[in-house]
């Protein structure tokens, strides 16, 4: 029998952390802001049906970015967290504080406690009642949990989006104002971002109970001419 | 709580009630619709026409060119005195689809729930809905789920009618108590006014019939139930009580607005009004002052 080797906590932790930032960086980023009637979450992702952003519940968004099963299986997890306690109490108990903080239960256990850490960073977003009480939370791979204001930015190259974004943030922003902010702070000054390469989804309250919509095809097309209206990328998500 | 994270084999997919069965372990209280105390036979008492469970009675619905009405009155009843003179027997079970129910009102309110929540997490967890005729499969698997409680009395009889987006038609199912589903042709009347409301609907049925006299067919059937049958409540203008009338096409599930009924049942009253029947004075052509 050998002895395994002595490893400090502080190198194996170090070498995690290292491990799913590297996993996170490789995939594409995604950002979320509160504007005048709801909260807007805008991700990179050229598919039309592998989605980052989903709904949880009636007021409640998911969004994840780095390894896709992953998130997608913590996703089904939320859904089912959200019905089931919906369900057994009522549909006003359910809220985004306690779905993230049992992310960040999960997620940190799975960051000390096995071989392999969550490759993911995930954003839970709720649509307050009243307008500027919004709440983006936003859970990293070791499960830390930052209360966002204001807007919130998810992935590899997060710091210099998050730059871009505080440059051109304002509270109470109009929805075509905020979607082209953030489609901007995404592509970075080198690149353009068309309607075929965004996931669009908002939380807005309208007649109906549950307030998660998505924005593709020609309404995002529309929406995002008309921030920008030399940028025709017209067609673009005709899929 | 913690989440609910299941091993590959035991993963529940996107069924709800069998994600409450797996995750319960008592925890969440029993499964949905399952008979309370299963293990220790004892006698449940059986409710038909007895106090103690309360009943709901009339529900129909109808096929028009764009989609479906359906409707149901208002009065639940426990034994033979009125329980509630307002309770909701129409529900949408989701954008699409409408569930009415009649029966011992318990267990359907529970089952509607049920049903609501099975709906919506499947669109969730799958990213895109069920097709019409799988909801209805769903609602038949739960009535049948409710076979032993139905054969101690607590009966459960569901109406489901939606639109179907593939099709782009309207359609009706309704189901008996072991969970045998039916697809309706034209239109299904249900509970112990069933059979006035569906004798009505028959008379006045056309396969064209536009949203508005759709809705003033379903209103005729309910008010002639309500006439027949006593458990069935007819319209309440002392309290402003009307039966619900909710359309379901294209533009997805709509409940009309009790203004709305109210109006149709006063024009229906107005119609059907009959001249007092002469006094035996009148008849003499005396005049007594």
């Amino acid at each position: 029998m050998s002895m395994p080797y002595y490893v400090a906590p502080e190198q194996v932790m170090k070498d995690r952390a290292e491990y799913a930032q590297k996993g996170i960086a490789r995939g594409r980023a995604l950002v979320a802001t509160d504007y005048d009637p709801g909260v807007l979450i805008v991700a990179e992702n050229p598919s039309r049906t592998l989605h980052k952003i989903s709904e949880i519940y009636d007021r409640v968004a998911f969004a994840g970015v780095g390894k896709y099963n992953e998130f997608d299986q913590l996703r089904v997890a939320g859904v089912r967290h959200a019905d089931t306690k919906g369900y057994s109490y009522s549909r006003e108990d359910v809220d985004a504080r306690s779905l993230a903080n049992l992310y960040a239960q999960y997620l940190g256990q799975v960051f000390t406690h096995e071989m392999k850490p969550l490759e993911v960073e995930i954003l839970v977003a709720e649509l307050a009642a009243e307008p500027g009480a919004h709440q983006l939370y936003h859970i990293a791979y070791d499960g830390t949990v930052v209360d966002e204001v204001g807007f919130a930015c998810l992935g590899g190259d997060a710091a210099t989006i998050t730059a871009r974004m505080s440059e051109s943030y304002r509270q109470g922003w109009p929805l075509a104002e905020a979607l082209a902010a953030c489609v901007a702070a995404l592509a970075g000054p080198e690149r353009t971002l068309g309607p075929g390469d965004l996931e669009v989804a908002v939380l807005e309250q309208g007649a109906e109970r549950r307030t998660f919509r998505r924005i593709r095809n020609s309404a995002l097309s529309a929406l995002l001419g008309a921030s920008e209206p030399s940028a025709g990328p017209g067609e673009g998500g005709g899929g | 709580m913690t989440l609910p994270l299941f091993p590959i084999g035991e993963d529940p997919g996107s069924n709800f009630a069998e994600l409450l069965r797996r995750s319960a372990g008592g925890r969440a209280g029993p499964a949905p619709l399952s008979r309370p105390g299963a293990d220790a036979r004892g006698p449940v008492p059986r409710s038909d026409g007895l106090p103690g469970f309360v009943h709901g009675t009339t529900i129909a619905a109808l096929r028009t060119a764009a989609g479906v009405v359906m409707a149901g009155d208002r009065r639940a009843t426990e034994g033979h005195s009125i329980a509630h003179r307002q309770i909701e027997k129409v529900f949408p079970a989701d954008r699409y689809s409408a569930v009415a129910i009649a029966g011992v009102a318990g267990p359907a309110v529970e089952m509607v729930r049920l049903f609501q929540t099975q709906l919506e997490h499947y669109e969730k967890v799958e990213g895109s809905s069920l097709s019409l005729e799988g909801k209805a499969n769903q609602l038949g698997q739960m009535v049948r789920a409710n076979l032993p409680l139905a054969m101690e009395g607590l009966a459960v009889v569901p109406l489901f009618a939606g639109y179907d987006e593939r099709r782009r038609v309207g359609r009706i199912f309704s189901f008996d108590l072991a969970g045998g589903r039916y697809e309706e042709r034209d239109f299904h009347a249900t509970g112990s006014g069933g059979r006035d409301a569906r004798n009505t609907i028959k008379l006045g049925y056309r396969a064209d019939l536009s949203e508005e006299e759709g809705v003033e067919l379903v209103v005729k059937a309910l008010y002639q139930a309500a006439d027949e049958d006593s458990a069935t409540g007819g319209p309440d203008p002392l309290r402003g009580i009307y039966p619900v009338v909710a359309v379901v096409d294209e533009d997805g599930y709509r409940r009309l607005p009790d203004e709305v009924v109210a109006e149709r049942f006063e024009a229906l009253v107005e119609e059907l009004r009959q001249p007092l029947p002469p006094r035996a004075a009148e008849l003499e052509g005396g005049e007594h002052r």
